[in-house]
């Protein structure tokens, strides 16, 4: 599903992807380690680039969205991204989060077609053979009412439900992680990138998150997820990437990964990691 | 303080049976017209120029957006507000051939003026916002401009709402200028009760209470506001 050609990525002279070279099927589950500075999470934000690559493809869906002349914005909508500090929409409640992205695009596409509908209306008046015009069926308050329902089943999902209205200063850290997936699942995407999902949180709630995570792993959801929850790597991954300098110096099942490194600098990380 | 009894009643005769007050509440009238619609128009220039200046620079159209915005703000910070005025109305009006009152040009002039201000507030407000809520916009497949809209910029209003307020009081008190181009705001209206009765102590005294009163009501109005405002912070 996602086809990732010799990536590469530089701040000026200070070159942070070397040719990163992936390839990500649907139903994976990739965990990405490494230690800090090896360029992981930048690998993660190239790939629905959040940070423009500068050099090599990512084939998503078909689609080569390194392009710069690719409507970066359509693609996302498909890639769900969790990050380190939740992100959540400081001015909106909870629910708000969760329907702010499904209603904007689906009532931006309804109005696309009502134009093409009111042009293809003029355009068939000089047409000997007619085009014919689909209707629009849905009106801005169903969409609403709908992305409401979707919004509401998601945070019953998580037990959020009775805090949909509050704003989310008002959660605990564990809560707005879990709220900022939902918000990801609302656009049903075909896979979700994770940035150290779990680093910013207390140690207690640490499980929460992670429970959930591994929920959307046994529904088959794609996922890539960089961390340093090596357990959870163990656990749910069924491909582990070792990142360092920029390279992918190692990629292999969680077993063999955890097991029989083969790389030195993957078996002096683990050594230390790995206590 | 016979004297000043004296004064006193000189003003109170002026202002209520010579039809003074119809001068000073048309005065008044203008003084708020220029100042509202002046921080409206402020506002929205303000606005756009600090979203022009945050868009990141790699293309060629924001790099020339940017640099235009760069020199508005520049020339309209390195001018005073009377040259401008002055200069509006006796030299571009002319030249453009269009003619307009004291008061639309100093509404024009102030908008413009206060907009090069704002811009500056709101691109400190807009830079005070997390980066992570642009991105969080991005990444759901939201565009620049309508994260900004949607996300960005009610948070940036939020943290500069008391500076606005400062720019609204400069504003309102900064509109006793306009008078160099002929339109009648408060000033005008107490010089004119002034010279009729050749007696300028007392005028001139109400009309600086009616500044501070105007500057009150406006400093309780922005503090309701920002109360209101602030809900999204409370942590109950």
């Amino acid at each position: 599903m996602i086809d990732v050609i010799n990536l590469e990525k530089h701040y000026g002279n200070n070159q942070v992807l070397k040719g990163i070279s992936v390839t990500i099927n649907k139903g994976d589950i990739v965990v990405v380690v490494g230690p800090s500075g090896s360029g992981k999470s930048t690998f993660l934000r190239c790939l629905n680039c959040m940070e423009d690559p500068t050099g090599g493809q990512i084939i998503f869906n078909g689609v080569d969205i390194a392009d710069v002349k690719v409507d970066i914005n359509i693609h996302r909508r498909h890639m769900g991204m969790v990050f380190q500090h939740f992100n959540l929409f400081n001015n909106k409640t909870v629910i708000e989060n969760i329907m702010l992205a499904p209603v904007y695009v689906q009532c931006q596409d309804m109005r696309k077609a009502k134009r093409k509908n009111a042009l293809l209306k003029v355009t068939n008046l000089f047409r000997k053979e007619k085009k014919a015009i689909s209707p629009v069926t849905q009106t801005k308050a169903e969409i609403v009412k709908e992305a409401r329902e979707n919004a509401l089943s998601l945070l019953r999902r998580i037990g959020l439900e009775d805090k949909a209205d509050v704003y989310p200063s008002t959660l605990s850290g564990g809560q707005k992680q879990r709220v900022a997936i939902v918000r990801s699942l609302a656009m049903n995407p075909d896979v979700i990138l994770f940035d150290e999902p779990t680093s910013a949180l207390d140690p207690e709630m640490v499980g929460e998150v992670l429970d959930l995570m591994k929920d959307l792993a046994r529904e088959g959801m794609t996922m890539i997820i960089v961390t340093h929850e090596m357990g959870f790597a163990k656990e749910v991954a069924n491909k582990v990437l070792f990142i360092d300098e920029g390279r992918i110096l190692e990629s292999a099942p969680p077993k063999e990964f955890f097991e029989n490194p083969q790389n030195p600098r993957l078996k002096d990380f683990l050594s230390k990691v790995l206590v | 303080m016979g004297d000043f009894e004296r004064k006193v009643e000189r003003f109170i005769e002026i202002f209520i049976n010579q039809n003074g007050y119809v001068k000073v509440l048309e005065g008044l009238k203008n003084t708020l017209l220029i100042a509202i619609l002046g921080l409206v128009i402020g506002i929205l220039i303000g606005t756009i120029i600090a979203t022009v200046r945050v868009v990141p620079k790699y293309k060629v159209l924001p790099r020339i957006l940017n640099g235009f915005c760069s020199f508005y703000v520049g020339l309209f910070r390195g001018t005073p507000m009377v040259v401008q005025l002055l200069v509006c109305y006796y030299v571009m009006l002319p030249l453009m051939g269009v003619h307009m009152t004291g008061v639309q040009v100093a509404i024009l002039v102030f908008g413009l003026n206060s907009g090069a201000y704002i811009s500056e507030i709101m691109r400190s407000g807009i830079m005070s916002v997390d980066s992570g809520q642009m991105e969080a916009g991005r990444a759901v497949g939201l565009s620049f401009g309508t994260t900004m809209v949607k996300i960005v910029i009610p948070q940036a209003v939020k943290n500069i709402l008391p500076t606005l307020g400062n720019e609204f009081i400069t504003l309102i008190k900064e509109t006793s200028v306009v008078s160099f181009v002929g339109a009648a705001d408060l000033y005008v209206a107490f010089s004119y009760i002034g010279s009729n009765s050749y007696e300028f102590m007392v005028p001139y005294l109400v009309m600086a209470l009616i500044y501070i009163v105007l500057v009150m009501i406006i400093s309780l109005g922005i503090k309701i506001m920002e109360r209101s405002l602030r809900k999204s912070d409370r942590r109950n």
